[in-house]
């Protein structure tokens, strides 16, 4: 807490803005779905806009705050979503209340994630730019392959797992909880909109502080010059891995929310696309900026589904948004333009850029 | 026998994703971008081709020549209309904006030519050539698509090392504003390596559906990430390392299938990539950039 107030104005300014938008929307959005004002396919949504929002925080993380582009980001989201509805599976005897269950199975989901983030991070970082980008992009394939492959079961005797084919050779009573390319099935759908609001809050207050912390800044340091980060005595890798493996968890986590929304997971889900899809969501709401991905997040899941009377050309009005979005971001001529009809924000910019 | 069965089939995929690669490692030596609509233009000209031969039954000679003319010009328009007004931006922001003409495109694909997966025909037959007794069958598309590929890559090195033109790609993947003080169109010679690598396209797009012949909207995706691979593999911006690259991926890639996994054949694949990016860290043929303090 002390370090909130102990924050540049404009930035701890920031801070609370996003705290104060994401708690404003919930609160609506609640209200409305309580009082039916919501259509039911926008309820469907509330849970996995919740698990998006966090997946663009955390990749935002990686890819805004210590400079790294990853393309893998759906892998540790399925790692999460695996081992996280397993745990819930597991538990659901011994733990009847859901939303512990839940909370539990998160928290496995984000330590295997972490885990494999960690196990990842070691040889991926040592690269740089756009060959980093290329392995993040085959773990990503590889995480999917292996899970596309991957058999456990439990029984009396306790864990199996078998690779390729299922030969866990369960005993009787047993249960096979993922089964190679038909993922997990008949999963109970505990996963609620409020358990996703508090994930997306602890992710922002996760992130918050790591940025505002002395790690924030080797990593924004190390982004911006590597080499002179590194001459004054900062471990480039302690810190990259730091970053990775914390955005990894976050994953997890999110992972694990979003799956237990739906009664069947498969690998397929998290493939290339999906990592894809979180990078659009970074980049559009601005690298660095967790407010920014928190809305793209949100308006980019709901907008196919707004396009629903186009039908057909949905899709391909998506994909001509997209391309218009980036095209007028980057734009000099209406950067001008805003600048100018805003009287504001020319100075509030000059003075940003004086200030770095 | 069956190993040298195996051996050939790899090297005739390698050779198609080496095509593919040689289109990714030209746009990214010149423009420094990663194209990921690339495979969709693959799509877009195995469907071209697909028309030309099944429907309107003109010889499959014409149909890959007409693909090609459509697809270089797909190219020259989408670089002109979403690649050219991001030269100075991020380069996220044209990733972001490369994903969206490959979305653009495979909805396009899907509204024209609905997502039914359509039977390639064949451009040159399905007929094989048996030696040793039969032993060793070698299809006609394979030995095609191997000859194409050293065709298309003695042309294209002659034309990069030998021609002005070339000279001028060369020089501005080196250093774009010292080329064009020196007089060099910056502009004109992009869309050139972007017509080029589309044209590139179609031609393996062609050959990739004579071999694997269902052609889908999404049919250029995933070779599409191969072949990036593959040109990452070689070092990207290389073009012989696209070639070597694209031919190792191919044969690894038939070898993992045949006797390691089908279903983990790609997660070798990508496993040998992380494994030659660890102790080679710029690809096999890329240059190693020392970085000036």
């Amino acid at each position: 807490m002390r370090r909130l107030i102990n924050l540049k104005r404009v930035e701890a300014r920031r801070i609370y803005l996003t705290y104060f938008v994401v708690i404003a929307a919930y609160v609506i959005c609640q209200t409305m779905s309580s009082t039916k004002m919501m259509s039911s396919s926008m309820r469907g949504m509330l849970v996995p806009i919740c698990a998006y929002m966090v997946m663009a925080v955390s990749l935002n993380l990686v890819v805004g705050i210590s400079g790294e582009l990853s393309l893998g980001h759906a892998g540790f989201m399925s790692v999460g979503a695996f081992s996280g509805v397993a745990t819930a599976i597991l538990l659901q005897n011994l733990l009847p209340f859901a939303p512990v269950r839940l909370a539990i199975a998160m928290i496995s989901g984000a330590v295997f994630a972490a885990l494999a983030g960690f196990l990842i991070g070691i040889p991926v970082l040592r690269l740089k730019g756009d060959y980093l980008a290329i392995v993040t992009l085959a773990f990503g394939e590889i995480i999917k392959s292996i899970l596309n492959n991957f058999y456990l079961g439990v029984d009396s005797a306790g864990l199996h797992f078998s690779m390729l084919s299922d030969t866990t050779r369960l005993l009787p009573g047993g249960q096979l909880i993922i089964r190679g390319p038909m993922g997990i099935s008949r999963i109970m759908k505990i996963a609620t909109f409020p358990a996703g609001f508090i994930l997306v809050m602890i992710a922002l207050a996760i992130v918050f502080n790591l940025v505002n912390s002395r790690f924030g800044r080797g990593f924004m340091a190390i982004r911006d010059d590597r080499i002179a980060a590194e001459s004054i005595g900062l471990d480039v890798t302690k810190f990259k891995l730091t970053a990775f493996v914390m955005s990894a968890a976050l994953a997890g986590a999110a992972g694990c929310l979003f799956s237990l929304n739906y009664s069947t997971i498969v690998a397929n889900k998290f493939d290339f696309n999906t990592s894809i899809l979180i990078l659009v969501f970074v980049v559009l709401g601005g690298q660095g900026n967790m407010l920014g991905s928190i809305i793209a997040a949100a308006a980019l899941t709901i907008l196919p589904e707004k396009l629903r009377e186009f039908s057909d050309y949905r899709m391909l009005l998506y994909a001509v948004i997209l391309i218009m979005t980036m095209l007028i971001t980057n734009n000099d001529n209406i950067k001008a333009f805003f600048q100018n009809i805003l009287p504001g924000s020319k100075a509030k910019f000059q003075k940003e850029e004086s200030d770095a | 026998m069956v190993f040298l069965n195996f051996f050939i089939s790899g090297i005739s995929l390698g050779s198609i994703y080496a095509i593919i690669a040689l289109g990714y490692t030209m746009v990214y030596g010149i423009a420094k971008m990663l194209n990921f609509a690339h495979g969709d233009v693959i799509m877009v000209g195995a469907y071209v081709c697909f028309y030309a031969v099944a429907r309107y039954e003109l010889p499959p000679v014409l149909g890959v020549l007409i693909a090609m003319l459509l697809c270089t010009f797909l190219g020259i328009i989408v670089e002109r209309l979403a690649y050219k007004p991001l030269r100075q931006a991020p380069s996220l922001a044209v990733l972001i904006t490369a994903i969206g003409v490959s979305y653009f495109l495979q909805n396009a694909a899907l509204l024209l030519w609905s997502s039914n997966p359509k039977v390639f025909p064949s451009i040159i037959g399905r007929g094989a050539y048996k030696l040793f007794d039969g032993a060793l069958s070698v299809s006609h598309v394979t030995v095609l698509t191997i000859v194409t590929c050293l065709l298309i890559m003695i042309v294209l090195s002659l034309f990069i090392n030998k021609t002005r033109l070339g000279k001028a790609m060369r020089a501005c993947s080196e250093d774009k504003s010292a080329a064009q003080l020196m007089g060099i169109n910056v502009n004109a010679t992009i869309s050139l390596t972007f017509a080029i690598g589309s044209g590139l396209a179609a031609v393996a797009g062609a050959l990739l559906c004579s071999a694997y012949p269902t052609l889908m909207p999404t049919t250029g995706s995933l070779p599409g990430i191969k072949a990036f691979t593959a040109a990452v593999f070689g070092g990207i911006g290389s073009i012989p390392g696209a070639f070597l690259g694209g031919l190792m991926l191919g044969v690894i890639e038939i070898f993992a299938k045949a006797y390691i996994s089908s279903q983990l054949s790609d997660a070798v694949v990508f496993a040998v990539l992380i494994i030659v990016l660890l102790v080679k860290p710029a690809g096999l043929l890329g240059k190693q950039v020392t970085e000036k303090v």
